[in-house]
């Protein structure tokens, strides 16, 4: 078990230098061709911190251990930078760093703040939902909490167990007023962290925690910034649309050349921003191949795959060849031995790009 | 040679029982019993430092105990050590995945309220719960099983580390979010009440978990219904790597409670945590919650994955280690009592190893629960979860 994730960690560095940085979109043309050094998940992270507490004096970054460089060493080197007073630990209270962070923005600065994993967040969900969301509304736009960004790693290692490696992004997809970013590799992880820190609206910034170290590539060392709400095909295909993201893209990769050796062409798509989605992007997809699989962690039942099954049936009812097809975690609590049962792994999302296509 | 005999034929089951039972079998204490020190000597014992109280009084500092309890709390105290020692090379070599947290050091807190209290007594903690639930009677097997996944675990292997409980002993388990059992412990003091059972519930927290704001909210709830919630913190100084005074304005964590009293008790003195537990009983019985707040220290880091160093220095643990270890404490305490020798105590170390090497052994031959378990204890039986098959010929078959 220990030895086939190895496995998968390095060929998975592999795709990710091959596949990732081959992307067709101008903007990514643009940081592809500025020099970069190789990096991985949690360094990009920490150079984007940097740049947004250099370029916005405005700018704090404050959790759980963050002055010590944070439990996956994402804060490293800021303290001794920016001083305590930008950059500080704080007790061990989620939704009090959550309603400080949303005080803090209210006054017009920008709230870093971390989760020391996802799984803690639910302590700070009534502050989430109720106080950041709502507050530019309820107060007629008089008042906005737009610079809180709030930073947590989720998803499974391999052996995290019940409460280390759950996915809980589909709860907040369903609260209007914040945004849901999710990146794939340490270049997209420094620019959207960026554009999330420096976004009008309060945001939740889930980073994959299983490619902190794992996933190397390069990553320019300037300050860029890449758009939000804006999807990315990865990989241009005819047969089927995959959809996807954060550290789960790695493993429908892995299925997309897989299918290609059984002679079936995969578009896959890294969706990034969950809330709002770009719908456009998946829908002209969709429309050209007829067929979608959506794949993500969190449980089957009620996670943003529904979301996106619901709409594009509404969008291209009549330009699907087969049902959409989710492959994503069982309806279980995320457990501890079972882990590779409960996995949407690669072996499970090819059956369904076969079962799909032959449908 | 019979009675070696005996001894190692009958030490083969010990770690199936629990450990107070199964301590009548080593021959030293058996010798003791027949000797002339019998149980009803009583030895009196000073505890290392005053208790400090918060609007209530303090406990005596003298402590009354046989020689038979000073030497099950030795045996005791050396086998959670020693189970958590074994416990670190088991995760080192990847045989316990999951998170894991050790609670070698703080030993006197677990076994000194478990002296004080009954079974009929309630015990919910966090994630250090492997100590408290060997001393609320689970055994090693269970232990070693439950933290390497496997059938013969205390929750089936489904739980791991963090989650160890064992119901027949009023042990509400192992609880994974920091502060989340506090309030749940109060729910069960409530319901002690309710039923005038006469009895309380102890529910343990950090010193980190003290500054979640969940904490004041069960604590209020307790005080406004006097109920027999006896409020543990566990104050072993460091919340992570985050040092007790960088985390709370006030580490006076017994005063925390403002109109709920509390007592600081020194936390590596088992018989002062002993006696704190049984003044905190008769308190909360008549008069509603309290706040004890045992000063420990844990000699390992957070978790397996801090290696417990960078925010303290090495002096700090031996100095600790050397003046405060709680092992050590009751080691000296037979030797002045003359109870037992230098070697006996160290055949007795020997014995333990033997047991813990076994329990081991035994719990890796007890295999991982069937596939078919994922899906079982999710809801109650017969509205099973739906599993999804790739191939949608066949898909959904609703399991147990």
């Amino acid at each position: 078990m220990a030895t086939a994730l190895q496995r998968f960690g390095r060929s998975f560095i592999l795709i990710s230098k091959r596949q990732f940085s081959n992307s067709s979109t101008s903007c990514e043309k643009k940081i592809a061709q500025q020099s970069g050094k190789s990096l991985n998940l949690y360094s990009a992270i920490n150079q984007a911190l940097h740049i947004a507490l250099e370029t916005d004096p405005r700018a704090y970054v404050f959790g759980e251990d963050v002055s010590f460089g944070g439990v996956f060493r994402c804060t490293t080197g800021l303290a001794d930078r920016f001083g305590k007073n930008r950059v500080f630990n704080t007790p061990l209270c989620e939704q009090g760093i959550v309603g400080f962070g949303i005080g803090l923005a209210a006054m017009g600065n920008r709230a870093i703040a971390e989760i020391q994993f996802a799984d803690y967040i639910y302590p700070a969900f009534d502050q989430i939902v109720n106080e950041a969301a709502k507050f530019r509304y309820r107060s007629g736009n008089q008042f906005n909490c737009g610079g809180l960004t709030i930073r947590a790693p989720y998803g499974a290692v391999g052996h995290g167990g019940h409460y280390h490696s759950q996915s809980p992004e589909a709860f907040f997809c369903h609260v209007p007023g914040i945004k849901v970013v999710v990146p794939r590799s340490p270049q997209q992880a420094k620019g959207l962290l960026l554009s999330c820190i420096r976004d009008p609206n309060p945001v939740v910034f889930f980073e994959p925690k299983w490619l902190y170290r794992l996933a190397v590539e390069e990553v320019p060392e300037h300050d860029y910034m890449l758009p939000l709400s804006e999807a990315e095909v990865i990989r241009e295909g005819s047969d089927i649309t995959l959809v996807g993201w954060g550290a789960q893209l790695s493993i429908m990769e892995q299925a997309c050349l897989d299918a290609e050796k059984s002679g079936i062409s995969c578009e896959l798509i890294d969706l990034k921003t969950l809330i709002p989605w770009d719908k456009e992007t998946v829908e002209a997809s969709v429309k050209k191949t007829g067929r979608l699989l959506i794949s993500h962690e969190a449980p089957v039942t009620g996670g943003f795959g529904a979301e996106i099954s619901a709409s594009i049936v509404e969008r291209c009812f009549l330009r699907l060849e087969a049902p959409i097809t989710r492959i994503c975690g069982l309806d279980t609590p995320f457990p501890l031995v079972f882990e590779p049962f409960y996995m949407p792994t690669k072996n499970k999302i090819l059956d369904a790009i076969k079962s799909t296509v032959n449908y | 040679m019979a009675l070696t005999h005996i001894a190692s034929s009958s030490s083969r089951s010990i770690f199936l029982k629990p450990i107070s039972t199964a301590l009548s079998s080593t021959p030293f204490l058996r010798r003791l019993i027949s000797s002339a020190a019998d149980d009803s000597t009583t030895l009196t014992i000073e505890t290392s430092v005053p208790f400090t109280a918060h609007n209530c009084d303090t406990p005596s500092r003298t402590v009354e105990t046989t020689p038979k309890e000073l030497l099950t709390l030795f045996r005791d105290m050396a086998t959670m050590r020693r189970m958590e020692i074994a416990a670190d090379s088991l995760y080192k070599a990847k045989l316990i995945r999951g998170f894991c947290h050790l609670y070698d050091g703080q030993e006197a807190v677990a076994l000194g309220m478990e002296a004080a209290i009954t079974k009929k007594d309630c015990i919910i903690t966090a994630y250090r719960d492997h100590c408290t639930f060997l001393g609320r009677g689970g055994t090693l097997l269970e232990i070693f099983s439950e933290l390497m996944g496997r059938q013969a675990g205390c929750s089936n292997g489904k739980g791991g580390s963090m989650h160890f409980y064992k119901k027949e002993a009023g042990f509400y388990g192992g609880h994974g979010i920091v502060g989340a059992q506090v309030p749940l412990g109060c729910g069960l003091a409530f319901a002690q009440k309710y039923s005038k059972d006469e009895n309380v519930t102890f529910a343990l927290y950090g010193d980190g978990a003290a500054n979640q704001g969940q904490l004041f909210e069960a604590l209020n709830i307790a005080a406004l219904l006097d109920l027999p919630a006896i409020l543990v913190c566990e104050n072993n100084h460091y919340g992570m790597g985050t040092a007790e005074w960088r985390a709370a304005k006030s580490p006076s964590y017994y005063k925390r409670g403002d109109y709920v009293p509390g007592l600081k008790v020194d936390g590596m003195d088992v018989f002062a945590v002993k006696q704190a537990c049984k003044f905190a009983k008769e308190h909360a019985l008549k008069n509603g919650p309290i706040i004890l707040e045992m000063d420990t220290y844990r000699y390992h880091g957070h978790s397996m994955s801090d290696p417990g160093s960078t925010y303290r220095t090495r002096d700090e643990i031996s100095g600790v280690r050397q003046e405060r270890d709680p092992i050590e404490r009751i080691r000296k305490l037979i030797f002045s009592h003359d109870l037992a020798t230098e070697k006996e105590l160290k055949d007795t170390e020997k014995e333990i190893r033997k047991e813990v090497d076994e329990a081991i052994a035994q719990a890796k031959e007890s295999p991982v629960p069937e596939p078919s378990e994922l899906f079982t204890n999710v809801h109650v039986k017969g509205f099973g979860v739906e599993s999804y098959g790739a191939d949608r010929k066949e898909v959904r078959a609703v399991l147990p």
